[in-house]
């Protein structure tokens, strides 16, 4: 068995490094390959940076009655924080919204001698819901139309809830991001397969090279084992260097890159390779070796049905 | 030990065949020639024995075992009961002579002790001691299949089945294949053997089979090569 296994590891270096032309012409395919999805992972990147931080100023604005008691703006306060859809609420009090609104208007005379002749601050208190995805706002909403529905004419807690006013801007966003997110699954799936196909090929054809070899191997009674072992190495190893040789690639472009990413979309590439290196790293290589494999032991598999 | 009951091959066009109703048999130890024209059925019949085509129609038996019925994952395991010798030697070219026998072991799991022991002996029957370490573009055509033919009894087969081993050979290289060949079955080993070559034959003087059109035309005990 362990003998069996050193002759399979030493038949599949010897394989590699004989058919030397082959084998680069194997690893450099599957470089291209993983440079592709790599690019793909990458611009996946800064687009859901960006899109995070165009949620992030997205958010359902809830005015409360100036009247309405801390304990029934609390109760509001705790049962939309307790939504599953929502990410974070943010409360500003009576005064903080005051504060506020005389900061934003410090130098309108008008607007600030019109507060000083209220008896009283005719501000409302406010929460700021953020939902997790933007797609979960109409639910927000619609918890908050119940609740208000629910109210006493008589005494109303909930003054205005800026859902309607916002809406066509969350729906737009919300169709951006689905149909952003589509196109790079999409976009993905399909250079999956050409590279899928474009490796399987050029193996199929480094293979082809050695069908006189499997041939003889199986009149000599070869197990397949035996005999698809060594092409199965081998197929990991184009996988494992192409995947080293693609994040060697993307070293030096990202160096230079990452700083005008970071200045145009706000996330430095480089950074993010550095930080998640071995993320990265276990994903190409990862493919590279599934890529390598997978041919290998088909293209194999050909010679070896009768 | 092989018995062919009435096996036909048809092409894949269902008409033309390659072997029509073809019945014989080979007992241990006996060195069969099978003759006949080129597209006879020669070399279909020798792959029905290794498994490497299929009949349309009939049973071929290697012992009590139907060849055919053999699962795909045992084949490995009967073809190294039978060993192999090719017209055109295929050695492989980037292994020494030493290495190319040596192959035969290792794919069948023998271990490395074996293999020392095994392949200068099969290197010594086949008189290529002074060869060992020579690559297969330095040997001559009679010393490559001198290889083939220690490749193919390395591993002590049952049977040895030879597709026009000489064909490639001129008269000195071919008489001394002829002799290694009636040495191994002196030895005890089943030789089954296709050829062209009327001297041969003449040289050999065993059974022969004669082909034609798929058909066995002539059954001849005596060694006479008649076409």
């Amino acid at each position: 068995m362990l003998t069996g296994f050193r002759r399979i590891v030493k038949a599949g270096f010897v394989g590699f490094w004989r058919n030397a032309y082959v084998s680069l012409a194997s690893v450099f395919v599957i470089t291209i390959a993983l440079f592709v999805i790599g690019s793909t992972m990458f611009i996946d990147q800064i687009l859901a940076t960006s899109l995070t931080k165009l949620q992030s100023k997205v958010d359902i604005n809830v005015y409360f009655m100036p009247n309405a008691s801390q304990e029934e703006i609390d109760a509001l306060r705790n049962a939309v924080a307790a939504l599953p859809d929502v990410a974070a609420v943010t409360f500003t009090s009576r005064e903080d919204a005051l504060a506020a609104y005389r900061e934003r208007n410090r130098n309108n005379e008008v607007s600030l001698q019109a507060l000083e002749e209220l008896s009283e601050n005719p501000l409302g208190a406010t929460i700021a819901i953020q939902a997790r995805e933007t797609s979960q706002y109409e639910n927000i909403a619609r918890f908050l139309d119940e609740r208000k529905a629910l109210e006493s004419p008589q005494t109303p807690v909930i003054d205005e809830i800026n859902y309607p006013r916002i809406r066509e801007s969350i729906e737009t966003l919300t169709a951006i991001i689905g149909a952003v997110e589509q196109a790079s699954i999409i976009t993905m799936v399909i250079l999956l397969i050409a590279a899928t196909l474009i490796t399987f090929n050029t193996i199929r054809l480094a293979i082809y090279t050695a069908r006189e070899e499997i041939a003889i191997m199986r009149l000599v009674g070869a197990s397949n084992m035996f005999i698809r072992g060594p092409f199965m190495l081998q197929g990991i190893m184009y996988g494992v260097l192409a995947g080293i040789l693609a994040l060697l690639l993307f070293y030096p472009i990202l160096v230079w890159l990452g700083p005008r990413t970071e200045l145009f979309f706000e996330i430095n590439l480089f950074t993010y390779f550095t930080t998640n290196f071995t993320y990265i790293f276990s994903v190409l290589v990862g493919i590279g070796v599934a890529l390598g494999f997978f041919s290998s032991t088909l293209a194999v598999a050909r010679y070896l049905r009768t | 030990m092989i018995y062919f009951d009435n096996v036909s091959k048809l092409y894949s066009d269902g008409r033309s065949a390659a072997l029509q109703e073809v019945t014989f048999q080979v007992a241990p130890k006996e060195f069969v020639s099978i003759v006949g024209h080129s597209g006879a059925g020669k070399t279909t019949l020798l792959k029905m024995i290794i498994a490497e085509d299929r009949p349309s129609q009939g049973q071929v038996f290697f012992e009590s075992l139907d060849v055919h019925q053999i699962p795909r994952s045992r084949l490995p395991q009967y073809r190294r009961k039978i060993g192999t010798v090719f017209q055109d030697f295929k050695l492989l070219p980037h292994k020494t002579a030493y290495e190319n026998i040596a192959f035969a072991m290792e794919a069948n799991g023998r271990s490395d002790e074996e293999i020392a022991e095994n392949v200068p002996q099969a290197l010594a029957l086949v008189d290529l001691e002074d060869k060992a370490w020579n690559f297969p573009d330095e040997l001559s055509g009679g010393e490559k299949q001198r290889v083939g033919i220690a490749r193919a009894i390395v591993n002590q087969p049952d049977i040895i089945i030879a597709d026009e081993p000489t064909g490639n050979l001129d008269p000195i290289a071919t008489y001394e294949v002829v002799q290694i060949l009636r040495k191994i079955n002196d030895l005890g080993t089943t030789v089954i053997m296709t050829t062209h070559n009327k001297g041969v034959i003449d040289e050999i003087e065993r059974r022969v089979i004669t082909m034609d059109g798929g058909r066995i035309i002539r059954d001849d005990n005596s060694g006479r090569y008649v076409l």
